[in-house]
């Protein structure tokens, strides 16, 4: 296996994007990342689409958005791994590029869920878990799944639907600030938060991730072209990949998401740090907030602090650009929106804009110490989970940041 | 509680249908803004109809069982392993070697969530409560609980796991009542 880097990326506007065709918002992304690396579509020598649909017209995604993005007859494949599609994407770009199959190769993540009525997507994410078993006969919504956890989650710590409105209020500060971002320009309070409707109790509205359009693409290029591309290349450092049961009922506990634990346990294996107090090694990481809930088991299935402990973190605000650890300063899923198949890309470009010190308007940039960041993306209910880590340096472990 | 399942889906798609012919007969187009008004989209012509027919072949004993009133788990024979939801094949053992069980229906909660925002395919149902809850075999089992009284459901309450005909579908499921009920 030889290293691996991020020289370019490209993110389209999220949200309702019904001025755009599903080739159209992809190749937003794939302009931008291929100016961004000065690459040519002649050099990309390998994509992956990261696509869930279903509610969406096209059935090919992969060979609809390779002929608009002229990125023929390079080969292609369309991944799924629901929620966490684009992590999908990613890794099966950098195994390409990592093996040697491919020098150059592009991650495409990209859904179009505003082609289908409300309701459809209701019906299509309550499925996504175990249908015979948990959907067809009990009607779980996708609030639902997460709000199991909530529940289990208060009742054992003793936390309350405020503290989870908090972390709402942060994603919403920082997404405001982000012109890409589903929400910008809008923040919102705790109070409208806690006054928002419950969708699936104790989960609100204001609780959950948007129904978003959205794309982006990364360019990834093998150690040898790496700085003849870029004076700053993003190397992806080390990959966890895990998956949780298809029944929520087989799983032993809803206080955290083992899938993402055991992810995050090979992540940082890979790179020889323990998976305790780890917020030390990372200058910022962006995690899954599909729901409040799933920010707070984040940081605890991470191992930026132990079990229960996530909680204190929001309520300490050390969360925020500054704190222990900052988390989803590009709004996270909560409000930059959760385009499913785009979500585990657009945390690769955050990461990538982040460590090159580069995210506008700087009141979002993470001050970069170490110069690690760590991305953390869930794919249905912890059905799938992948951690990604990211580094400015192709060796080496990370470091501890310095006190503050 | 007014229309069936049916009728609201099929009043739903009647309106957008309906919508639909009228814009092409009065431009030549299937083209009409979005919901905001905004950006002018191409309303499918198309429709595709989704209703999956899945093998219940091998684990039918199970289906028998809820018509006599039971609940059954399956159990490997070799490694003594619960399976519910019941499956026929033991990935561990590699047998499918199972002995069918009764769950003995005694249960504590772990955890519930009420959908109050449903699904389209829910939407006839009122509010209704998903809970887990670990049987007395150490397994858990996922269900609706039935309930009087939403705001006295606690975890860590006794459960009884029982047969229920779902109405007004009118088809045998199983359901969560209190254990005192």
């Amino acid at each position: 296996m030889r290293g691996v880097a991020i020289v370019g990326v490209g993110h389209a506007k999220f949200g309702r994007r019904t001025d755009v065709n599903l080739g159209e918002l992809a190749w937003e992304a794939v302009k931008e990342a291929l100016e961004d690396a000065r690459l040519d579509q002649k050099d990309i020598q390998y994509f992956v689409v990261g696509n869930v649909g279903g509610w969406s017209a096209e059935p090919l995604p992969a060979v609809v958005i390779g002929e608009y993005c002229g990125l023929n007859p390079k080969g292609t494949m369309r991944v799924e791994a629901a929620c966490a599609t684009g992590s999908a994407a990613l890794y099966n770009a950098y195994l390409a590029v990592a093996s040697g199959m491919a020098d150059i190769a592009m991650a495409i993540g990209v859904e179009k869920m505003y082609e289908s009525p409300t309701p459809t997507v209701v019906e299509f994410i309550g499925r996504a878990g175990n249908y015979f078993w948990e959907f067809e006969n009990f009607g779980l919504t996708f609030p639902g799944y997460y709000a199991l956890y909530m529940t289990a989650y208060m009742n054992r710590f003793r936390a309350t639907e405020e503290d989870f409105c908090r972390v709402a209020v942060k994603n919403h500060y920082y997404g405001s600030m982000n012109p890409k971002a589903q929400f910008y320009g809008l923040r919102i309070t705790v109070d409208q938060c806690l006054k928002s409707r419950y969708v699936a109790w104790p989960i609100k509205l204001y609780d959950s991730s948007p129904i978003t359009d959205g794309a982006a693409a990364v360019i990834l290029v093998s150690e040898e072209l790496a700085r003849k591309i870029t004076d700053t290349p993003v190397w992806i450092r080390s990959v966890g990949v895990a998956t949780g049961t298809a029944n929520l009922s087989r799983r032993s506990d809803f206080i955290g998401l083992d899938a993402a634990y055991q992810a995050a346990e090979q992540a940082f294996k890979r790179v020889g740090i323990e998976h305790r107090d780890t917020w030390r090694y990372f200058d910022v990481a962006d995690v899954h907030d599909c729901f409040t809930i799933a920010e707070v088991m984040a940081y605890e299935d991470l191992g930026f602090v132990e079990r229960g402990m996530g909680i204190q973190l929001v309520r300490n605000e050390q969360t925020y650009k500054g704190g222990l650890i900052p988390v989803n300063l590009d709004g996270g899923l909560k409000a930059k929106g959760h385009p499913i198949g785009a979500t585990g890309v657009s945390m690769a470009v955050e990461m990538t804009k982040q460590l090159r010190q580069s995210v506008e308007p700087r009141d979002r940039q993470a001050d970069i110490h170490v110069g690690w960041a760590l991305a953390h993306n869930v794919g249905g209910t912890g059905h799938y989970a992948y951690v990604t880590l990211y580094s400015l340096d192709k060796d080496g472990s990370p470091k501890v940041k310095p006190k503050r | 509680m007014g229309m069936s399942v049916e009728a609201r889906y099929e009043e739903f798609w009647r309106q957008s249908i309906k919508q639909l012919n009228e814009v092409v007969k009065a431009t030549g187009l299937p083209i009409a803004p979005d919901e905001k008004g905004q950006y002018n989209l191409w309303y499918d012509v198309r429709e595709l109809r989704l209703r999956f027919s899945i093998s219940v072949e091998r684990i039918k004993r199970f289906f028998e069982g809820l018509k006599e009133g039971k609940i059954y788990a399956t159990r490997c024979r070799r490694c003594g392993r619960y399976y519910f939801p019941p499956q026929i094949d033991c990935p561990y053992c590699k047998t499918s070697d199972m002995d069918w069980v009764e769950i003995s229906g005694e249960g504590e909660l772990l955890t519930y969530t009420m959908i109050n925002t449903k699904p389209l395919t829910y939407s006839h149902y009122p509010d209704y409560i998903v809970a887990i809850a670990r049987m007395r075999e150490g397994f858990n089992v996922l269900a609706w609980l039935r309930v009087n009284d939403p705001e006295k459901v606690r975890v860590g309450m006794k459960v009884k796991l029982q047969v229920t005909r779902r109405e007004p579908e009118g088809y045998l499921t199983y359901e969560f009542v209190p254990a005192e009920q």
